[in-house]
């Protein structure tokens, strides 16, 4: 799995490729707490169009990034993911506290 | 039961190990030839159960899981994934959807909920102190040739 974060002027967006499962979205989580509590930014979309793989372990890193940028008074948003990933997310409920795009 | 193949796998509890035993199963599914949907619906099955069993059975120590997948008549699909750990206490509150013993690693408590809404059955049964044993079905929507 990679993580590539872009940054322009507090418009940030993750992009994140490959496959989401607990044994890798330990990486995932540590690279995008490490970015947010350094830069701050006050939106973060973060990028599923290049997941193959997710299950409910995606569902723990999205709603943990959501929480933290809340607590550092940004917004968070997912965009980009398969219908496929829709359906996991939306078993969640996730739609009621971030914006799906 | 009648069992046309089978495959048994055996792995350490090692959280690596999710993303290999999807690998097998997609790789025994192929003869099957299920659709992209129903092969992502078993393969994240599998990949709950399993996790679920790296991070519960053996509480911090490795231990073996076994995944058993069975192909039987009219294309169901039979899939166990077994563990010898420490069991589940009390399996009826664990399985209510966002309940989790694991906040700390962000486990959102939607393993059994992913399991129950992606495949037809779900069978948990657990002893504490003996193990714990996940049995899961689907039968494949026939298509094409």
């Amino acid at each position: 799995m990679k993580v590539d974060i872009k940054n322009d002027n507090g418009k940030a967006v993750a992009i994140i490729s490959g496959e989401i499962d607990h044994h890798n979205a330990r990486s995932a989580r540590s690279e995008l707490d490490h970015f947010i509590v350094r830069a701050q930014p006050k939106e973060l979309a973060i990028d599923l169009g290049g997941i193959t793989f997710m299950d409910s372990s995606g569902i723990g890193l999205i709603m943990g990034r959501s929480k933290l940028m809340k607590e550092c008074g940004g917004s968070l948003e997912v965009r980009n993911a398969q219908p496929y990933i829709k359906r996991v997310l939306r078993l969640a409920g996730i739609e009621r506290i971030v914006k799906i795009t | 039961m009648d069992v046309l193949n089978s495959i048994k796998f055996t792995m350490p509890s090692l959280s690596v190990n999710e993303s290999a035993a999807r690998a097998v199963v997609s790789s025994f599914l192929i003869q099957c030839d299920p659709t992209v949907e129903e092969l992502s619906d078993i393969r994240t099955a599998v990949s709950e159960a399993v996790t679920n069993a790296v991070v519960h059975a053996y509480r911090g120590k490795t231990g073996m899981i076994e995944l058993t997948v069975r192909l039987l008549k009219d294309k169901e699909i039979y899939i166990r994934v077994k563990d010898k750990g420490c069991g589940i206490p009390d399996v009826k509150a664990a399985m209510v959807p966002l309940y989790t013993t694991a906040p700390e690693e962000e486990r959102s408590g939607l393993g059994f909920s992913v399991m129950d809404s992606f495949m037809d059955k779900l069978i948990v049964r657990s002893a504490p102190g003996k193990g714990t044993s996940v049995t899961m079905r689907k039968r494949l929507v026939p298509h094409g040739n």
